[in-house]
């Protein structure tokens, strides 16, 4: 807020200040946004100035076989993927923040490795391991290793509410005869619901966009959308891209929304909590 | 009544690493009565606690509720298998359930209509029903007291431990609530151990206290003999207020000190002839014009129904003396005082 009393130089600084953050947000949101027009263009080519538009990429999008089969197969890897992330994740962080035990750091380190580890290597690596036990070219091998690149936003996100969480709860259900898994579904889970769903949002989006592990280790069975349009983008520059972008970004949307939602609603709960 | 205990604590001991937090500490309960831990923060008090609901495995001794082992150092039930009821020092009530679903929580064995009842009947007995479908955030402290007491209670545990339960609430509510409380477990027929620092709450509560201090049980006893007939001088001195006066015991095993002689005492053993010290409590010194021994006012606190007076006798030992309101008296004033006691306990020197 602007004070009525500020001087010259507090004036500039609220509107440099403010002028800074806008131009901050258009820097992240522009390149995004550059595609969605060019995706009703009526051209051929990926390129501005638009001389019409179009819904007819859209069209080609949704009329192909191959970017279908991609979809279809992103469908069935992430929400996969996703879960089994969602549910290792949500153990791992349960364990390791309600026991004591040597190693446990070395522990953390492992499971969030693979978000630090360049994704190339992850990708050579899985590629060397899988191939011989015939995980390579299958769902199950690229189900594993996105799960694996999932993990760590599962254990971080659920890790980070559980600090907040009162271990009485946990007690309090002991006492009234609650076994540590009805204990677990009826105390625990409802209430750090909200990280292990954002956790699990932030895991998809992992698996949804993941391009280089695909590469390595999916066969042309397997091509997720990503790797459909970096191998589109190689061969072709078809605005068909800019409509499965617009698609994509559309869903983030959406993504983003429910995550947005529930921080929201997480957020009250912690007050709640927090207050009694 | 010589029924066996329901609770008996045998020489229970809890170690982490080389530190004792308690060390061989034995107590037993029996059905319907209160028990209550008493100490300053940090003697133990709260790992019994911890012990006896199952969440602290022991490291010696054996705990015992009606008769059959819960724990010792090498069994451990857990704590979901000891049908031991706890209320939380900070209530633990589940913030994403009603108050309804919070007092049912133990009761999932019950079906619908028998746990609705039960419900209804427990938010009855702590005086709140019609909050039912309230969250424990839309409560306050005293409510959310009573939903804890409530939901520990419902499944009718064979034990309820509570854990410094009006901490958190001001003075004014604590006490009033401390006797609504005993008048529930009371009600309930409930067997149950508190653990407080108060010792007004302790005796407003309990029917035995055990003054604790760094993980021993110094007296297990009622209110009324822990502060008339301490165990040692540590009780004496933890339990209420009181002076220790030097005196000499007589012949006939009555205790001469600068008030008179002493002769309503607990039986002591001492020999003829040993000097003792005498526990002297504010009630046992009546002040009285007509008496010739007289005593000088070095310091008064008001009470509202009763004045506290500090008296400096002849020798300059002080005494504490209770006196109604009207007996008002000015410092450096000289009064009447006498000797107004029963069952005096004496200590050696």
């Amino acid at each position: 807020m602007l004070q009525p009393y500020a001087t010259p130089l507090e004036k500039l600084w609220f509107y440099a200040f403010r002028l800074f953050c806008i131009g901050v947000l258009v820097f992240l949101i522009l390149p995004l946004l550059v595609i969605v027009p060019l995706s009703f263009s009526a051209d051929s080519f990926l390129m501005y100035p638009i001389h019409s538009f179009s819904l007819r990429w859209y069209e080609a999008f949704f009329t192909n076989s191959e970017w279908m089969d991609s979809l279809k197969n992103s469908m069935i890897v992430a929400p996969a993927a996703t879960l089994l992330a969602t549910v290792l994740g949500t153990v791992a962080a349960v364990g390791l923040t309600s026991a004591d035990f040597p190693g446990k750091s070395f522990m953390m380190t492992v499971l969030i490795s693979p978000m630090v580890v360049p994704v190339v290597i992850v990708g050579v690596g899985a590629y060397l391991f899988f191939a011989p036990l015939g995980l390579a070219n299958s769902y199950l091998g690229l189900v594993m290793v996105h799960a694996a690149l999932g993990v760590p936003f599962v254990v971080i996100t659920v890790s980070a509410t559980l600090r907040g969480f009162n271990p009485n709860l946990v007690r309090a259900s002991a006492s009234l005869g609650g076994n540590p898994v009805y204990t677990f579904f009826r105390v625990t889970l409802p209430l750090i619901a909200p990280g292990v769903i954002s956790g699990g949002l932030f895991a998809f989006a992992a698996s949804f966009d993941e391009v280089v592990v695909t590469l390595f280790l999916a066969g042309p069975e397997q091509t997720t959308l990503p790797r459909q349009m970096f191998a589109g983008i190689k061969e072709n520059i078809s605005p068909t891209i800019a409509a499965a972008a617009t698609v994509l970004i559309l869903f983030s949307i959406v993504l983003l929304l429910t995550l947005e939602w529930l921080r929201g609603r997480s957020e009250k709960m912690r007050t709640a909590a927090s207050a009694a | 009544m010589t029924s066996s205990p329901l609770l008996q604590l045998d020489a229970i001991s809890q170690r982490y690493a080389r530190h004792s937090v308690v060390e061989q500490l034995s107590l037993s309960l029996q059905r319907g009565e209160i028990g209550c831990l008493l100490g300053s923060s940090g003697c133990g008090k709260t790992t019994v606690l911890r012990c006896i609901a199952g969440f602290e495995p022991l490291s010696g001794g054996r705990i015992l509720i009606d008769g059959q082992l819960l724990a010792d150092a090498r069994l451990h039930t857990p704590a979901h298998k000891r049908q031991i009821g706890m209320v939380f020092q900070d209530y633990g009530l589940f913030p994403h359930l009603t108050v309804a679903g919070n007092v049912g929580f133990g009761l999932d064995a019950l079906a619908r209509d028998a746990r609705a009842a039960q419900v209804a009947r427990m938010l009855a007995l702590v005086g709140l029903d019609g909050l039912a479908q309230r969250y424990p955030h839309e409560l306050s402290g005293g409510q959310q007291q009573r939903v804890a007491l409530a939901r520990a209670l419902a499944p009718q545990p064979r034990l309820l431990l509570l854990d410094e339960p009006f901490s958190n609430l001001d003075v004014s509510l604590r006490e009033r609530l401390g006797q609504e409380v005993r008048d529930i477990l009371k009600a309930a027929q409930a067997t149950a151990i508190l653990v407080t620092h108060d010792q007004h709450e302790a005796f407003a509560m309990a029917d035995k206290v055990g003054v604790m201090e760094q993980g021993r049980i110094m007296q297990w006893d009622s209110p009324y003999n822990l502060y008339h007939q301490p165990a040692n001088r540590m009780v004496a001195d933890f339990i209420g207020q009181g002076v220790l006066l030097p005196g000499e015991v007589c012949a006939d095993a009555c205790i001469r000190i600068e008030l008179g002689e002493a002769c309503s005492l607990r039986p002591h053993g001492f020999a003829a002839g040993s000097r003792v010290e005498v526990l002297l409590r504010p009630d046992d010194v009546a002040h009285d014009d007509a008496s010739p021994l007289r005593a000088r006012v070095a310091a008064r606190a008001f009470r509202g129904a009763e004045f506290l007076y500090t008296l400096a006798l002849p020798s300059g030992q002080t005494v504490l003396s209770l006196a109604p309101s009207h007996h008002d008296h000015a410092i450096g004033e000289e009064i009447g005082v006498r000797l107004d006691a029963e069952h005096l306990v004496a200590f050696a020197i």
